[in-house]
């Protein structure tokens, strides 16, 4: 692209044609302060904190929406700016409710960072009429506090746009106007999906997950229970963000030295449990291509698309995977194989998921996800609840030494590992499906197709004689697009991965909250991503088949996979729900 | 204005159910239809029911939150349907000095709505509005078509029972 001179500040500079004044001044190192600027899908220029003055216009210009022209002369620091900014701030200061101590996001809160940068104070200057917003808990997975929120819109956003759902939006005019659903409906009456795509575009503590520190806290406090807990794939590449490690850096070594030290009993692998969903995906997918479907088999790991399917596309239950994830296929191996082993009651082991996801607090309340007769799952936590958890022990994570999981479920194969990417479920499934049908081990299991940040991923292979063709799709605007494509008839898959967040669980909506500052400009997906394939890379073992832990509890076990005792441990069932 | 609870169950005609769809066939696929959609539903309907967004909602591909936020935008759509009586008091310069907030007041405490809400009977919708170019007659109310000027609380409250005592 052409670079066009401008002078930002005094300074003659360049940056790309087509750029914003934003994205022209933080290439050169400038940043201007934005709330409610979104890349992509928020680009509303409505809450005026990233105005600036351009020579020659008479009237301040929101740099987030404005794009630069040849010879543009720009302030970004002028007393006019500063004095505007300001005041908007305390405006949107006075309709905020300022109860800052214990928020959730107090430390990371958007709105309270720029306080602070241009000292505005909780003063009552602009003080008058409010508004009091009922308080919504109404949801398994999060809350919306109206009192907080400063109507950026970015929850609309992403609700709207990522997700193609738009439970959430602007209700009323003027100053009554509040962020909502139809007719008032709160959280748990609509049909939402529980990814949490909105809790991590939030600048402000008006949405958050609903914090279950304090029930595994309990747990760990009752010397009846023997609480372990479970890290799923992509929690261990997001963890270091809330202790200002590098955005993409696994830090699995620390994490379970952090979960052995804050009191679990054991601390196990997902990615174990992964396996164990590769056996049985795969093996159903190959059932229903040699007995004619229903075809395209959906993957199940995802509750949000789960609850998004039972809601919008209850036609589609069918072809889902009957396969539980791997959270509650842990939950169940951990009360049924691994408490008869250890000889403890099922009903004294508590369950515990670190997980990127808020949908999956919701998971753990289904229907049929009870192996032993208990829940499978007890709690899952998002990864931002234990980094809380972390932070409250006292617990120096950055200092702590590298330690490994423990067995039996500590040991995962590469395949494992990705599944906390777009893509990485159906590569695990191709390598295992595709050395089973081949009947020998096989060499070529890198399936690269169907990986990268791409919302929609298609690819064709022979596998055995049998020509395969898949897609990986990630965000569920992506998951109707496709869907789409297949009830018209315009295309046929053999198999359909679905993430519900963009990007995969990497990007998923119980991960480290990142302020638009970072969002805006780093690609979040792809370097989380990356820490996830670098590690499958280095794995000894990387298709699930070869997991020694796989192969011995089948053995002493479930038998072969897709046999009745696994389908009763393992597998699941979907049920209709309400589209609005 | 938006809703907190469901007070009225959903009521209507073949004739309304079938005007509706006929509506809705012809706006499927327009780009903008949500729009024309809501003001045929409040035209037919009288306002906008959950279960007729509901059907927009299906039928345009808009999702049902979209559809509300729009009709609680504007002033023009009513989430609470008419009653059989429609008692608007005249709000206007000459009518509010004459003492028309008393008569509001005292419609508003023996029905016991507010304005602009409908009575869980049906049968009276209560209003305030701006001036209806009677100032002559201040303050005036009207029922339906039927205008009553120069009231005072007393005589406004006597319409009211002639009312309450017809069916």
């Amino acid at each position: 692209m052409k670079e066009i001179m401008i002078t930002i500040n005094g300074k003659v500079c360049t940056a790309p044609e087509g750029s914003t004044i934003l994205e022209a001044a933080r290439i050169n190192n400038i940043e201007i302060p934005t709330l409610c600027f979104l890349k992509e899908i928020n680009e509303i220029g409505a809450c005026r904190m990233c105005v600036v003055e351009v020579k020659g216009m008479k009237n301040l210009i929101t740099a987030c929406v404005y794009p630069i022209r040849e010879g543009m002369e720009i302030t970004t620091n002028s007393k006019k700016v500063f004095k505007s900014r300001k005041i908007n701030l305390e405006l949107i200061l006075s309709t905020h409710e300022r109860k800052c101590l214990s928020c959730i996001r107090s430390g990371n809160c958007e709105l309270q960072m720029l306080c602070k940068e241009f000292s505005v104070d909780d003063e009552d200057y602009y003080n008058g009429e409010n508004l009091q917003y009922d308080f919504d808990d109404t949801s398994v997975h999060m809350y919306r506090n109206d009192n907080k929120c400063i109507l950026c819109k970015r929850c609309v956003a992403a609700c709207s746009v990522w997700q193609d759902i738009g439970v959430v939006g602007p209700n009323d005019r003027g100053f009554k106007t509040h962020i909502g659903s139809a007719y008032e409906k709160s959280l748990g009456e609509v049909a939402c999906i529980s990814c949490g795509q909105c809790i991590v575009v939030c600048p402000t503590g008006a949405i958050a997950e609903k914090d279950q520190t304090k029930e595994v806290w309990a747990a760990l406090d009752d010397p009846t229970k023997h609480v372990i807990v479970q890290t799923a794939p992509s929690t261990r590449v997001t963890l270091g963000e809330a202790f200002n490690i590098p955005i993409g850096t696994n830090v699995e070594g620390k994490m379970v030295a952090a979960l052995r030290r804050i009191g679990f009993d054991k601390v196990f692998d997902t990615n174990v449990a992964a396996d164990f969903t590769i056996m049985e995906e795969a093996n159903e997918f190959i059932e229903r291509v040699q007995n004619n479907g229903p075809l395209p088999m959906f993957t199940s790991c995802s509750p949000g698309w789960i609850k998004y399917c039972e809601s919008y596309h209850p036609e589609l239950i069918p072809n889902l995977s009957s396969c539980k994830s791997p959270q509650q296929m842990f939950g169940a191996l951990a009360k049924t194989w691994y408490a008869e082993k250890m000889g403890i009651h099922p009903k004294d082991i508590f369950v515990v998921g670190v997980m990127p996801c808020t949908a999956k607090k919701f998971e753990v309340t289904r229907e049929d996800e009870a192996a032993a007769g208990y829940s499978d799952c007890d709690v899952a936590l998002t990864t931002r609840e234990v980094a809380r958890m972390i932070e409250k022990a006292g617990i120096r994570f950055n200092d702590l030494p590298d330690e490994q999981f423990d067995n039996p479920f500590g040991e995962a194969t590469g395949a494992g590992y990705i599944f906390g990417a777009t893509g990485g479920v159906m590569e695990a499934a191709l390598r295992t499906a595709s050395e089973t049908l081949a009947g020998h081990p096989i060499d070529s299991i890198d399936f690269k197709e169907v990986r990268g940040m791409e919302g929609i991923k298609e690819a064709s292979y022979e596998i055995n004689g049998t020509k395969v063709k898949v897609a990986a799709v990630s965000g569920i605007a992506n998951a109707k697009k496709i869907i789409e494509k297949i009830q018209s008839g315009e295309e046929f898959y053999h198999f359909v991965e679905v993430m519900g967040c963009p990007g995969g669980c990497i990007n998923g909506g119980g991960q480290p909250v990142q302020p638009a500052s970072v969002r805006n400009f780093v690609d979040l997906k792809t370097k989380r991503a990356a820490a996830l394939y670098e590690a499958d890379k280095n794995r000894g073992l990387r298709k699930s088949n070869d997991s020694p832990i796989v192969k011995l509890v089948y053995k002493e076990f479930l038998g072969k996979p897709g046999s009745e005792k696994a389908h009763s441990v393992l597998h699941t069932s979907f049920t209709k729900r309400s589209e609005f | 204005m938006s809703v907190k609870e469901k007070v009225f169950d959903f009521i209507e005609t073949e004739s309304q159910h079938q005007e509706f769809e006929e509506c809705l066939n012809n706006l499927q696929g327009v780009q903008g239809g949500q729009m024309p959609a809501l003001q045929e539903a409040q035209r037919i309907y009288g306002y906008l029911p959950v279960e007729v967004l509901e059907r927009i909602s299906k039928k345009l591909d808009v999702p049902l939150e979209k559809l509300y936020s729009t009709a609680t935008f504007y002033s023009q759509f009513t989430f609470v349907p008419k009653g059989k009586y429609t008692i608007s008091v005249c709000m206007g310069t000459a009518c509010y000095v004459k003492g028309a907030g008393d008569i509001l007041d005292s419609y508003a405490t023996s029905l016991k709505i507010k304005p602009g809400e409908t009575t869980p009977d049906r049968k009276f919708t209560l209003e305030s509005v701006r001036c209806i170019g009677a100032c002559g007659l201040a303050p005036v109310i009207t029922v339906n078509e039927e205008v009553y000027g120069r009231l005072t609380k007393k005589k406004g409250d006597k319409v009211l029972v002639t009312y309450l005592n017809q069916e």
